[in-house]
């Protein structure tokens, strides 16, 4: 299990602001009438979006409040999945893939990168970097080792060197491009393509 | 190697486009209507000829599942959820699906829910996938405009919805009792089975779950008859198969290759060869984390399909194949897994939520030699004890590597920790040392 816990400086109070709050209403109208506790996870996610990529307790009563639900079983959700952050991160947030099929390619360097650019440990927020960084478990690209996400996108078939450059770029404010990092097509297989060649007949 | 003509997925490197005029260049959404039109129990006996086997890990016979949802619809409505929490180490294959071929699964989603009567679908994709939820999304939306989905979708008279539900990080989502308890606006803690989903599923409803990969299949297979379907790969391991090559291969890759391709031929021709040769191969996991690895010895001649890998002791899992060659520490890989484990667990069953973080701990020291002689087997029986006695797969899932390392590995945990236990003859301060340690003769 994965133990999470809320900051320690909280927010008075939260309130959604008219696009999430039309967001939200959307959101509740996919569900069927009276099981709108499903939105909770989609609802969470707004406010994280809207607080500056974290969500106070302040957040989940109003939630709570808003689904017509115990403010208990909002903790519950936003505690249990990892993707809410309960405490300020970075307005750009570095996650690092680190689980075996990345590891045996060399994740570990991307995180030396991280701690030699960004902060010595996990989660720090420091002075004006406004990015923080942290290892995570398997994120879904693994012919794409070693890679890791900055906020929404994915950054692929990366080295320490391509690594401390995307960093270098971010410290200065400037988005870097998502994407493979050897110029390779997705998931094709890297100068070695044996298949789909011909696509007209196929 | 497998025909261009009989690959499903051409546009899996998306070198055609994924938006829906592209789409339906290849073939999709073209006779959507007549196959529905041929009824309910011709496509659930085309898929049952098919002998398509769900591509989400386990695999469960698809036609044989959705014959399980009620015959007749009574007061609580049908519903049909896709599976899209890709989580497993290794694999892959379902974001690419996501972002390049999204109609084929719309398309396989509509199929489906006439065929188990749900007119709601949901579709459960892992928080990460962000981007690839928006491109479904834009594909939803084109389909909507078109009619190929909504009321009276592509004028079949069915009427169907497609939602997306996003997660959160939490890799037991795609246990599928999880997954319906996190759509409900719960913790993901996997239910007890019976009752079954198809019974008792989503808010209490009859509900089937597909991975994405089976669902997305399902069009070209109704299109181009079960027969063909089943006249690739061997009897019960039909069809295709998308595998992801990950690790110490020259060329990682996703590639689609009939079912029972043998190993060597995946590696060595489409990704490329291992690091260092063949000769520089230590050990490969077939299919996905949770299956036990298989030593180069016997990678030679293995056959990859759900079957073959059962005798091996193993299995084909999600089909995400890690290599891994003679460079890298095969005990540090596994206690990496584990540790994985540990994080993912979700603390419902005792032996699982303790066990993993145990067996984690344990392989660390081993990894470093730190462990004493007699550990080696106790961890061993720390598996036992965790594999089925949980209630949902994962405590097998988190198990099983472990064992896998044991079989084959055993001789090289033991050379690397020879330590004796700590306690010998300290007889006078029991309470002070693990009575495990204690010599039970002395």
């Amino acid at each position: 299990m994965s133990l999470k816990r809320p900051a320690k400086n909280q927010p008075q109070s939260f309130e959604f602001n008219n696009s999430s709050l039309e967001e939200a209403k959307n959101i509740i109208s996919k569900y069927p009438k009276g099981k709108q506790q499903s939105a909770v996870m989609a609802l969470l996610y707004i406010a994280q979006r809207q607080n500056n990529n974290w969500i106070p307790l302040a957040a989940m009563k109003y939630i709570a409040k808003f689904l017509d639900m115990p403010y208990i079983k909002v903790y519950e959700v936003a505690t249990f999945y990892s993707m809410y952050n309960l405490s300020p991160v970075g307005k750009y947030f570095i996650q690092v893939c680190t689980t075996t099929p990345c590891m045996i390619r060399g994740a570990n360097k991307l995180v030396e990168a991280c701690k030699e650019k960004i902060s010595k440990n996990e989660l720090e927020l420091l002075g004006d970097k406004n990015c923080s960084w942290m290892e995570v478990e398997c994120l879904g690209a693994c012919v794409n080792a070693p890679m890791m996400q900055i906020n929404d996108e994915y950054y692929e078939d990366l080295d320490k060197e391509k690594t401390l450059k995307i960093l270098d770029k971010i410290l200065k404010g400037e988005k870097p491009k998502a994407g493979s990092y050897r110029g390779r097509l997705n998931n094709a297989p890297e100068n070695n393509r044996k298949t789909l060649l011909d696509l007209n007949n196929a | 190697m497998l025909k261009d003509q009989d690959r499903i997925f051409k546009n899996l490197y998306n070198d055609l486009g994924s938006d829906v005029n592209a789409s339906q260049r290849r073939g999709d959404w073209i006779n959507t209507k007549e196959i529905i039109n041929k009824g309910r129990d011709w496509i659930i006996n085309e898929i049952k000829d098919s002998q398509l086997r769900g591509r989400g890990g386990a695999g469960f016979p698809t036609g044989l599942k959705w014959s399980f949802a009620p015959r007749d619809v009574g007061s609580r409505p049908h519903y049909l959820v896709i599976n899209a929490d890709e989580s497993e180490p290794g694999t892959c294959k379902d974001r690419d699906i996501l972002r390049f071929e999204p109609h084929k699964l719309i398309e396989g989603c509509l199929i489906a829910s006439y065929a188990v009567q749900a007119h709601t679908c949901y579709i459960y994709i892992r928080g990460e996938y962000f981007l690839e939820g928006q491109k479904l999304q834009n594909a939803i939306d084109e389909a909507y405009k078109k009619n190929l989905i909504g009321k009276n979708a592509s004028g079949t008279g069915w009427d169907l919805d497609i939602y997306i539900h996003y997660g959160a990080g939490a890799y037991i989502c795609g246990e599928e009792t999880a997954l319906l308890e996190s759509i409900e606006g719960k913790k993901g803690q996997p239910r007890l089975k019976p009752p079954f989903p198809a019974l008792v599923g989503l808010y209490g409803c009859p509900t089937i779950i597909n991975n994405v990969e089976t669902i997305a299949v399902v069009p070209t297979i109704l299109k181009k008859g079960g027969k063909w379907f089943a006249s690739l790969g061997r009897e019960k391991n039909t069809g295709t198969k998308i595998f992801c090559i990950s690790g110490n291969v020259n060329n990682p890759c996703n590639v689609e290759e009939e079912m029972n391709i043998p190993l060597k031929e995946l590696i060595e021709v489409h990704a490329g060869g291992v690091i260092g040769g063949w000769e520089n191969l230590q050990a490969v996991i077939p299919g996905g984390s949770s299956m036990p690895l298989i030593p180069k010895e016997k990678c030679e001649t293995l056959t990859m399909d759900f079957d073959s890998l059962v005798n091996e002791k193993s299995g084909l899992g999600t089909a995400g194949v890690i290599v891994i060659n003679k460079d890298q520490d095969i005990i540090k890989c596994m206690a990496r897994i584990a540790r994985f484990y540990k994080h993912e667990s979700c603390g419902q069953c005792t032996p699982c939520r303790e066990g993993s973080g145990w067996m984690w701990r344990m392989l660390e020291r081993m990894a470093k030699g730190e462990a004493t002689k007699d550990e080696v087997d106790m961890l061993g029986d720390v598996t036992n004890q965790i594999a089925g006695h949980t209630i949902c797969a994962f405590g097998e899932g988190s198990s099983w590597p472990v064992q896998g390392l044991l079989r084959h590995f055993k001789k090289e945990i033991k050379e690397r920790n020879k330590f004796d236990p700590v306690v010998e003859e300290n007889k006078n301060i029991p309470y002070l040392v693990d009575q495990h340690l204690l010599d039970k003769n002395a």
